[in-house]
């Protein structure tokens, strides 16, 4: 910071303090408000008998709808397909997008169609996407995968019924890959392009390049990546409700849907209270450790 | 290192370029189908092998808006994502600036904290947002999820402009507050100006972002408030085949957000970055 009249700088701090906290409270009180009630309230749903297809049920039931919710077979099901699909679209993505990104890195003809066509997945809502991929991609009758498939003389594969969690990993790091691609991309435009002519001059091979020059630049946009994505991708819900329904059994269960099943296929706001705490813990198990890896490198 | 007497970099260059446009291609095609596929007759949709030369026809386009209200849909997506986009901005703004050019200890935390809440998953609100929706007749309705949409994205905004904002220099505030300006000159004479980039980016990232969200819009709006992500939702029931109307009434959707999402493409992805990626 350059040397401004330290005691001038000082005094207008002092004046103002009260105007800025005025600017930040509209923020930070409804943000507050978005949290605390609906938390508050799942916190209260959670101990009472709430089921909304039997309203004379009523009454304090403590800890019943988390024991329950628990011993559901499904809980720890949902917990390891929210990990593994979280889990599954980083890696495919940060990995395919570095390999792309070093793709179009240079400039070549014809380089602003490919930005354009490659960025296009990313602006396609959930819905369409989870459509298009369930009809017309993995259809096992007429699915374009399948015709792609009996061309090389396989047996086409019923990916919904078969695969179902990797079915909604392969829509889901489809609409993330662009994304992460760009990234990357405009991560690298800020390589020192001299060092790069000149580590080529002493002999060093596009491996040895992308190994100790490329990767090491890219550690950043990495981490940034992997933040959006844990934000956006820890409760993924449009794509599973509209292609596999979660299943087949709950094969495809992610701990958002198997909230959602519990409050709106089964009408149990009690249970599927409690689930979304144990939601609650587990989205703060991830910031915690988001914040640990990711927070230092957006200073 | 032992130097190599000459690099050919030329034919790696062609293969490189080659498998960047295959890669691409391949990565389109389920667009490119979805177009495609909106302009053929339902019988064409489904033949095996799949039809890419045919005579297009618009008459899915013409069944689409004759079943369903395409427009009503189209204009509940364009009212509720520029509303809560404008009125984000509105909360954001000032937040950011509060916390980029006065920040105390805890900004980080203030900031850390924002970033925790859009990390809860929606559906463990979703009970009780529910009720309250109910409750307080929001439900099915655009101001509804003009709330929700607004609140949702409100983290994501307020760290947008805080990343723009912390690439001015206080100084220059610094100059305008001494000679006199009100707080409401500082922001539009300077301020604004400055990083209406940042602006133009956050803005778009939410309009985008509002325009496709599901989880709420699914659960919280139906025939009456109902965005074009429910819209095309309805088209999930497995009565038949409908593949052309299905890829039109999509295609629909879709292509007002990717198109604008082509022009302001560099905007939306190095806003993203949270300014973390240069």
């Amino acid at each position: 910071m350059p040397q401004v009249a330290p005691g001038l700088l000082g005094s207008t701090r002092v004046k103002n303090r009260l105007i800025p906290r005025l600017l930040l409270t509209p923020a930070v009180l409804t943000l507050f408000l978005w949290m605390i009630v609906p938390l508050v309230m799942t916190l209260y749903f959670s101990v009472i008998r709430y089921n909304l297809m039997q309203p004379e049920q009523v009454g304090f039931v403590g800890l019943e709808n988390f024991q329950y919710f628990v011993t559901d077979p499904s809980f720890w099901t949902s917990v390891t397909n929210t990990v593994l699909l979280l889990g599954s679209v980083i890696v495919i993505t940060v990995v395919l997008g570095i390999g792309l990104a070093l793709l179009i890195d240079e400039p070549f003809a014809g380089r602003n169609i490919v930005r354009m066509l490659l960025i296009s997945p990313f602006f396609v809502m959930p819905t369409v996407n989870a459509l298009l991929w369930k009809h017309m991609m993995m259809n096992p009758i007429y699915g374009v995968l399948a015709q792609v498939w009996i061309f090389f003389g396989a047996t086409p594969v019923d990916w919904q019924t078969d695969w179902p969690l990797l079915s909604v990993i392969i829509m889901i790091a489809w609409q993330w890959l662009p994304f992460a691609t760009l990234i990357f991309m405009t991560a690298l435009q800020s390589l020192n392009r001299e060092q790069l002519e000149a580590s080529r001059m002493d002999g060093a091979t596009y491996l040895q390049q992308v190994r100790y020059m490329y990767l090491p630049h890219l550690g950043r946009s990495v981490a940034v990546v992997i933040m959006i994505e844990m934000i956006f991708l820890i409760s993924v819900f449009a794509e599973i409700f509209i292609t596999t329904g979660g299943g087949p059994g709950d094969a495809s269960t992610n701990m958002a849907f198997l909230i959602f099943k519990q409050a709106l296929l089964n009408f149990d706001a009690g249970v599927a209270s409690a689930g979304a705490l144990f939601a609650v813990i587990l989205a703060n198990i991830a910031a915690v450790f988001l914040i640990r890896m990711v927070g230092k490198n957006l200073d | 290192m032992r130097v190599p007497t000459k690099q050919k970099i030329r034919p790696g260059n062609v293969l490189r370029i080659s498998a960047a446009w295959l890669v691409t291609l391949v990565l389109f095609f389920p667009l490119g189908w979805l177009f495609l596929t909106a302009f053929k007759t339902e019988l064409q949709a489904i033949s095996v092998p799949p039809l890419v030369l045919f005579t297009p026809t618009l008459e899915n386009f013409h069944e689409v808006q004759e079943r369903s209200d395409y427009m009503q849909y189209a204009l509940n997506s364009l009212i509720t994502s520029v509303v809560s986009t404008l009125l984000g901005l509105a909360i954001a703004a000032p937040a950011a600036y509060s916390m980029a050019f006065f920040s105390t200890r805890r900004t980080r935390d203030i900031l850390m904290w924002m970033l925790s809440t859009k990390m809860m998953p929606a559906v463990g609100a979703l009970v009780p947002i529910y009720v309250l929706a109910q409750k307080s007749s929001l439900l099915d309705t655009r101001l509804g999820l003009i709330i929700i949409f607004t609140l949702s994205n409100l983290p994501i905004m307020v760290w947008m402009l805080y990343s723009h904002f912390k690439d001015i220099p206080g100084e220059i505030l610094e100059a305008t507050r001494m000679d006199g300006a009100t707080l409401w000159q500082e922001f539009t004479r300077v301020l604004l100006p400055l990083s209406l980039g940042g602006f133009a980016s956050t803005g778009l990232l939410c309009l985008v972002l509002s325009w496709n969200e599901a989880f709420w819009s699914l659960n919280l709006s139906a025939a009456k408030a109902g965005t074009l992500a429910t819209l095309i939702a309805s088209y999930s029931s497995p009565e038949g085949l409908f593949w052309a109307k299905l890829s039109a009434a999509s295609l629909m959707a879709i292509a007002p957000i990717v198109v604008f999402g082509w022009f302001s493409q560099k905007q939306l992805v190095q806003g993203l970055t949270f300014g973390a990626v240069k």
